[in-house]
């Protein structure tokens, strides 16, 4: 494909407010995971949790659409200048030439658990002051966002569980490309609640300690949340740039099990060559592979072996989620970010809060972080439901 | 504008069962009678898996099985979208009505069923499809946002694309606060290039907020088509069972209209 330019990426998660003190923390090491306090729930369990949402509502002016997931995506669009960028590409292209497409899994559903706490004890009907389409329903955020940044263009929700922000940039790439827009806001937001804390927990997915990625003792995963934005536009008719490219994406789907990937790593394969094929790039020409890496045992297991068939035993590779924790549908552009930022930065993260990497692994695991310069990157993303996405992403020439 | 090709339709609603006689009723050669279909119970899905899905899981595998049925595609090489505003509010309400409770308890097969590409994952398990396959939302411009999603795939990467709308009833009280009147279910299988099975043109634009969203005639069809995301395409299937050139208008996201021309035989 035709690389496109990041103008400008932000993000929000467990580890911090904006790229800076995100990046703080990956380099000096430091995990966003605490034990989980939210809503009481009764999991022994590390999230990876926002601090302050709680007391910061969205604008007046869209008032109804005021929940915790849209809280985040607001305090991710106020960070590191996004909604300024957002602004100049209005002012150059016009509202209706630029996209909005993000990912979610859960949406705001956390506003219909507290409203099903508040139904009406005769009737069973929920409360008056209760938003269903504007917190709850999947698009409500893309609708929040749309509004947010004054923004009229095409616009999409992917719910693809934990790939669903990844495969917005192949989306948002498809409508660039065919002229549908001239720019798009790509990203994610998915916000803690109780329905996947106990829904992972009834499949015995939930680590009790902070989540080790690609250890050999991992024990599952730890859930946070987190959104993102990248800014994309066309590398001709960008100013000023993040000096991050985007430059290729893949998806595949395993066709295997609804909670479990392909232990073969079929369709993770497929998606990380589709994405390199899009690229133009031979397995060579990667520097480091940011994994989906949940901690659970199937996963990296498969993860490992897809990588080791692609790149070989030479390509580092790491999962961050030991950071962040797993950020479901956010877990995408949340990586992005971070695979956006080691290109930047020259810096090779390794796996936060594991003691010694499986030692049955055969790709190139990293335990520490390193420094390296580095051109090109690779970021996958998998979900339930066996949908994978993997992009590509380099340093803007 | 875009100009895709469309080879296969599923549909299954009340009174709207399987393409054939869906048309005569769309085209005002029959009359229409909202009866309640019959419990779906898809073939394609083998009877242990059948058992831990869903009706909003099973209208899907339904109608995409029509419609490749109809274009005589191997499912395995098709590309999909699934296009669904609601989720499945039966399992929505469920896992709401338990975290509510003072000690939960979620069923995992539940909990794995709740993630909207559920119907997707279900779909590429039983055909053995691996290529991509996306899941999108867009409340009542759910139809048309998954209609421009398969045309840009066909522009850019796939030579064909299966699209399934589909939306069940939430389960009160969730229904109180996003009313649908009936499941509707609906799938084209589309190409990019016309081929000895294409049954029409579709000419696709955005066009401008003062387009007029496309209504029917018939009082009944036009409740069903307002009373659900996925009818929406009622419109443009209603277009293409007259068998003469229509142009219909749905509705799409930040108050725009998607413009499809239907070209039949085209």
């Amino acid at each position: 494909m035709t690389p496109l330019v990041l103008t400008r990426f932000t993000a929000v998660n467990a580890l911090g407010r904006g790229i800076e003190a995100i990046f703080a923390r990956l380099k000096t090491g430091v995990s966003g995971l605490a034990p989980c306090r939210f809503e009481g729930v009764k999991i022994e369990t590390y999230t990876g949790e926002v601090a302050g949402l709680d007391d910061a509502p969205v604008v007046e002016r869209l008032a109804e659409f005021d929940c915790r997931n849209n809280r985040l995506a607001q305090a991710t669009l106020r960070q590191d200048g996004f909604e300024h960028a957002v602004a100049a590409a209005v002012a150059s292209y016009g509202a209706s030439r630029i996209a909005v497409v993000l990912g979610t899994s859960t949406s705001g559903i956390l506003a219909t658990e507290h409203a099903y706490r508040r139904r009406d004890p005769a009737s069973g009907a929920l409360p008056a002051d209760f938003h269903f389409a504007t917190t709850h329903n999947l698009y409500a955020t893309a609708d929040f966002v749309q509004r947010y940044l004054g923004l009229t263009g095409p616009a999409a929700m992917i719910s693809t569980a934990c790939s669903s922000s990844a495969k917005a940039f192949a989306q948002a790439r498809r409508l660039i490309q065919l002229g549908l827009c001239d720019a798009a806001v790509v990203g994610g937001v998915d916000s803690l609640c109780l329905n996947t804390l106990y829904g992972f927990a009834s499949l015995d997915l939930v680590a009790r300690e902070p989540c080790r990625p690609c250890a050999a003792d991992r024990a599952g995963i730890s859930i946070g949340e987190a959104a993102g934005f990248a800014l994309l536009e066309r590398p001709d008719e960008a100013e000023a740039t993040s000096g991050v490219s985007f430059l290729g994406y893949g998806e595949s789907a395993d066709a295997y099990h609804m909670s479990t990937p392909d232990p073969e790593g079929v369709g993770a394969l497929l998606s990380m060559q589709r994405a390199l094929d899009s690229a133009g790039l031979e397995p060579g020409a990667i520097d480091y592979v940011n994994m989906h890496g949940t901690a659970s045992q199937v996963n990296d297991a498969m993860e490992d072996k897809a990588i080791t068939r692609l790149f070989g035993r030479d390509t580092p590779c790491s999962s961050t989620k030991g950071w962040t924790g797993h950020a479901l549908g956010a877990a995408g552009i949340t990586e992005a970010v971070i695979a956006a930022l080691c290109l930047q930065r020259g810096f090779l993260p390794g796996c936060l809060n594991t003691r010694a990497i499986d030692p049955g692994f055969t790709s190139r695991v990293l335990r520490d972080n390193a420094d390296a310069k580095l051109s090109h990157v690779v970021s996958n993303s998998f979900g339930f439901g066996g949908s994978n996405c993997s992009l590509v992403f380099g340093r803007a020439s | 504008m875009m100009r895709i090709h469309l080879e296969g339709v599923g549909i299954h609603a009340p009174g709207l069962v399987g393409w054939e006689q869906a048309a005569a009723v769309l085209a005002g050669r029959a009359g229409y009678d909202p009866q309640p279909p019959a419990r779906l119970s898809p073939a394609l899905l083998p009877p242990d898996v059948r058992r831990r899905t869903t009706e909003h899981i099973r209208l899907a595998v339904e109608v995409a099985s029509q419609a490749v049925a109809q274009a005589q595609r191997d499912a395995a090489q098709l590309s999909s979208v699934f296009a669904s505003s609601e989720s499945d509010g039966a399992i929505t309400h469920n896992i709401c009505e338990e975290v509510a409770r003072e000690t939960p308890e979620v069923s995992p097969t539940r909990f794995h069923n709740s993630v909207n590409n559920a119907p997707a994952g279900y779909w590429c398990m039983a055909t053995g499809a691996r290529g991509p396959s996306t899941s999108l939302a867009g409340f009542d411009a759910t139809f048309a946002m998954g209609l421009l999603e398969a045309a840009c795939q066909l522009h850019t990467e796939a030579e064909a694309v299966l699209l399934v709308a589909h939306d069940t009833p939430l389960p009160e009280p969730l229904n109180g606060v996003r009313p649908m009147t009936a499941a509707f279910g609906a799938a084209l299988v589309l190409t990019r290039d016309p081929t000895p099975r294409s049954l029409a043109a579709l000419d696709i634009d955005i066009a401008q907020p003062d387009a007029a969203e496309t209504a029917l005639a018939d009082a009944a069809l036009e409740t069903l088509r307002r009373g659900n995301p996925a009818a929406r395409g009622l419109a443009l299937l209603a277009a293409l069972a007259r068998a003469t050139r229509a142009e219909c208008v749905l509705p799409y996201v930040a108050g725009q209209r998607l413009r499809v021309t239907v070209e039949p035989g085209a």
